[in-house]
């Protein structure tokens, strides 16, 4: 019998959920923070090869919750079909991507990142979340055009080890090889580019 | 360990922030199922702000029709509470770290408001191409990324090139 998520079992309530969340999000703020990712000068160096921190912690922790996410569920306590997981759509999600990749590197931050620019007193920070407003509204007006766009490739629900068809066990250990592999090149390439 | 007061503490390695990170996203999905949003509340606050300025123009763009319920705006969402956790979080690092101050990040070859201009006109991209990607580097990148979807990694891939090859052709604006 899975005893999570816990909300969705019924074993807290949908206010306490909120205030979770809001605890949450003091962790998520908090660790950004310590990642140094409330700067946007740490946070850009990633995009001219200087400092890979952006790569390395993604990744870690991309790889930390996956194992952990296949260990809940293995076990039992959290099915991963009671999760919420992102839908795929190719091409929305790599033109918006590539489109994204432009925008960190002129803005400096990421959505995330940016409260934690603005929590360390960053003046541009405030600017950033101006602009990312301006954004989703552009958006909004003009999401009659791209709708079509960003409905086209719709796999559902599709994840690695089903779309391969190999055990979520052997992705998660490729993601550690790969989390292993690009560090090891990172600090190569750190050395190339902060010469 | 000498502690002196306003001295910078270190940045932790990035592994421990990484696993501190990932942590944190198991106890996302293990409480309310979901994982991580950095551009969800603002969005939906957006929404919110427009509907103040222009409600009938607003509530026609279907876009936002998620967003409200009888004409007026759903606030008490998860993201809106964990976005509110996230500037607190980085309030109590940046104060707890001696980081704490106003300044504005920038490269030396820019002036103060270059680069308050390019910071808007980064975070209207940013905006823009989070809703088309349906979720940005939280909600696409480490959420989608820790329950192993075929669309968040390949926008990861997306956003570490487009990074890349912006980068080439603008040095000018970090160094």
């Amino acid at each position: 019998m899975n005893t999570a998520p816990l909300v969705k079992v019924g074993l807290i309530s949908g206010e306490i959920n909120l205030v979770i969340a809001g605890l949450i999000g003091f962790g998520f703020g908090f660790m950004l923070e310590r990642a140094g990712f409330g700067s946007a000068k740490i946070l850009a160096a990633q995009w001219y090869g200087k400092n890979w921190s952006v790569f390395r912690v993604m990744f870690t922790a991309v790889f930390t919750a996956a194992l952990g996410i296949i260990i809940l569920d293995s076990a039992g306590v959290m099915p991963l079909d009671s999760l919420y997981i992102n839908k795929t759509y190719l091409p929305a999600q790599i033109s918006g991507g590539l489109i994204m990749g432009a925008g960190f590197v002129i803005g400096g931050y990421c959505p995330g990142t940016s409260f934690v620019g603005l929590a360390s007193g960053k003046l541009d920070a405030i600017y950033y979340i101006l602009g990312m407003i301006i954004g989703f509204a552009l958006f909004a007006e003009t999401y009659p055009l791209v709708e079509t766009f960003m409905h086209i490739g719709a796999m559902g629900k599709a994840t690695f080890p089903e779309v391969l068809g190999l055990s979520p066990w052997i992705v998660v250990t490729l993601v550690l090889l790969m989390l292993i592999g690009g560090s090891i090149a990172a600090s190569y390439f750190e050395k190339v580019f902060n010469r | 360990m000498k502690r002196v007061n306003n001295k910078k503490q270190d940045y932790w390695p990035n592994i421990l922030a990484g696993i501190g990170l990932g942590l944190i996203l198991i106890l996302a999905y293990y409480v309310a199922g979901r994982g991580l949003g950095g551009s969800g509340a603002v969005t939906r606050i957006t929404a919110g702000a427009m509907n103040l300025v222009a409600p009938e123009h607003t509530q026609n763009l279907s876009y936002f029709d998620r967003y409200f319920s009888d004409g007026s705006l759903i606030i008490n969402d998860w993201l809106v509470f964990q976005i509110i956790g996230v500037f607190l979080g980085g309030v109590f690092g940046a104060l707890t770290a001696g980081r704490f101050g106003k300044s504005v990040d920038k490269g030396k070859r820019l002036s103060d408001s270059q680069r308050f201009m390019f910071a808007l006109l980064g975070g209207a991209i940013m905006g823009w191409g989070a809703r088309l990607a349906r979720g940005c580097t939280s909600g696409q990148a480490l959420s989608g990324g820790a329950t192993l979807a075929l669309g968040s990694w390949a926008f990861i891939v997306a956003l570490f090139i487009g990074g890349f090859i912006t980068a080439l052709f603008a040095k000018k604006l970090w160094y």
